[in-house]
C-alpha cells in the first residue's frame, strides 16, 4: 500500500511550499509556491481516494480549474503591479503595510 | 512497486526544495515544471492515470507556460540581487515548515472508519473493468453535474477578470 508514503511526501511537499512563501520575496516565486501547495493536496486526495472511493479524482479536477483560474488571474495582477511599480518584489509594495 | 515510489519522490521533493532556493524565476519554474512531472508518475502509482494525463497537460504545460510567458514577458529571467530573505526570514521559515511537517505527519495517523474504506484493490479493478476515462467520467458528470456546470462560470468570470486586470487602461 502506498497510501501512507504518499501522505508523507504530500505533507513534506505542502511544507516545502510554505517555506517557499515565507522565505521568497519575487511574487511570482511565491506564486509558483502555491501552485506547489495545490499539487501537495492534489496528491492527498489521489492518495485517498484509493481507500475511500473515487471522488477523490473528480476533486482533483475541481483544484486543477481553480488553479488554473487562480493563476490566470494572479499573473494578471503581477503584470499589473509591474506596470505601475517596474518590479515584482514584495518588500517595495508598501502601500497597505503599516 | 515501493523503490520506484521513493525514487520518484524523493525526486520531486528534490526538486521542490531547488524550486524554492534557485535565485532565477525561470530556474524555480523549471524546477517546478519536474517536480510536476514527478507528480504524475506519483499519480500513475496510485492508479489514477488519467489524472495523471491532465497533470502533464494543464499543469506542465498549460499553467507552466503561462508563468514561464509572464517571467519573460516582464524581463525577469536575469538574477539580479537574490530576493531570498535574510538569516531571520530563513529561520522563521525554517521552524515553520518543520512545525507543520510535524503537525501533518500526527495528523497522518488518523484513519477514516470503516464503514467509510473501500476493500483494497477495488479502484485498480474498476480502472482495469471499466478504463482508466471512465471510471473519473462517470462521477463527474453524473453526481457532479452541477459543480462541473458552476466551473465554466468560474472560468467565464477568470476570463473576464483577466482581460481586464491586465488591460493598460481600466
Amino acid at each position: 500500500m502506498l497510501l501512507g508514503p504518499s501522505l508523507a511526501v504530500s505533507a513534506i511537499l505542502f511544507s516545502i511550499g510554505v517555506i517557499g512563501v515565507l522565505l521568497r520575496r519575487n511574487a511570482i516565486v511565491i506564486f509558483m509556491c502555491i501552485e506547489l501547495m495545490l499539487n501537495a493536496v492534489n496528491l492527498t486526495f489521489v492518495a485517498l481516494s484509493q481507500q475511500i472511493g473515487l471522488d477523490g479524482q473528480v476533486f482533483v479536477f475541481f483544484v486543477m480549474t481553480v488553479a488554473a483560474a487562480e493563476s490566470a488571474v494572479g499573473l494578471a495582477i503581477i503584470i499589473a503591479l509591474y506596470r505601475h511599480r517596474d518590479t515584482v518584489n514584495l518588500q517595495s509594495i508598501n502601500l497597505l503595510r503599516g | 512497486m515501493a523503490v520506484v515510489f521513493w525514487v520518484v519522490a524523493s525526486l520531486a521533493m528534490g526538486s521542490a526544495l531547488l524550486c524554492i532556493t534557485r535565485k532565477s524565476p525561470v530556474a524555480s519554474a523549471l524546477w517546478l515544471v519536474n517536480t510536476l512531472f514527478q507528480l504524475a508518475a506519483m499519480y500513475v502509482m496510485l492508479d489514477a492515470h488519467f489524472i495523471a494525463a491532465v497533470q502533464v497537460l494543464v499543469y506542465a504545460g498549460a499553467i507552466m507556460v503561462l508563468f514561464l510567458f509572464v517571467i519573460m514577458l516582464l524581463n525577469l529571467g536575469r538574477g539580479g540581487p537574490s530576493d531570498i530573505k535574510g538569516p531571520w526570514g530563513k529561520v522563521i521559515a525554517g521552524v515553520g515548515g518543520l512545525v507543520l511537517v510535524g503537525e501533518l505527519i500526527v495528523l497522518r495517523r488518523v484513519t477514516p472508519p470503516w464503514s467509510l474504506q473501500l476493500p483494497p484493490g477495488t479502484v485498480a479493478r474498476a480502472v482495469a473493468e471499466r478504463g482508466a476515462v471512465r471510471v473519473v467520467a462517470e462521477p463527474l458528470f453524473q453526481g457532479y453535474l452541477v459543480p462541473f456546470e458552476i466551473t465554466s462560470v468560474l472560468l467565464l468570470a477568470t476570463i473576464v477578470g483577466a482581460v481586464v486586470l491586465a488591460k493598460r487602461r481600466l
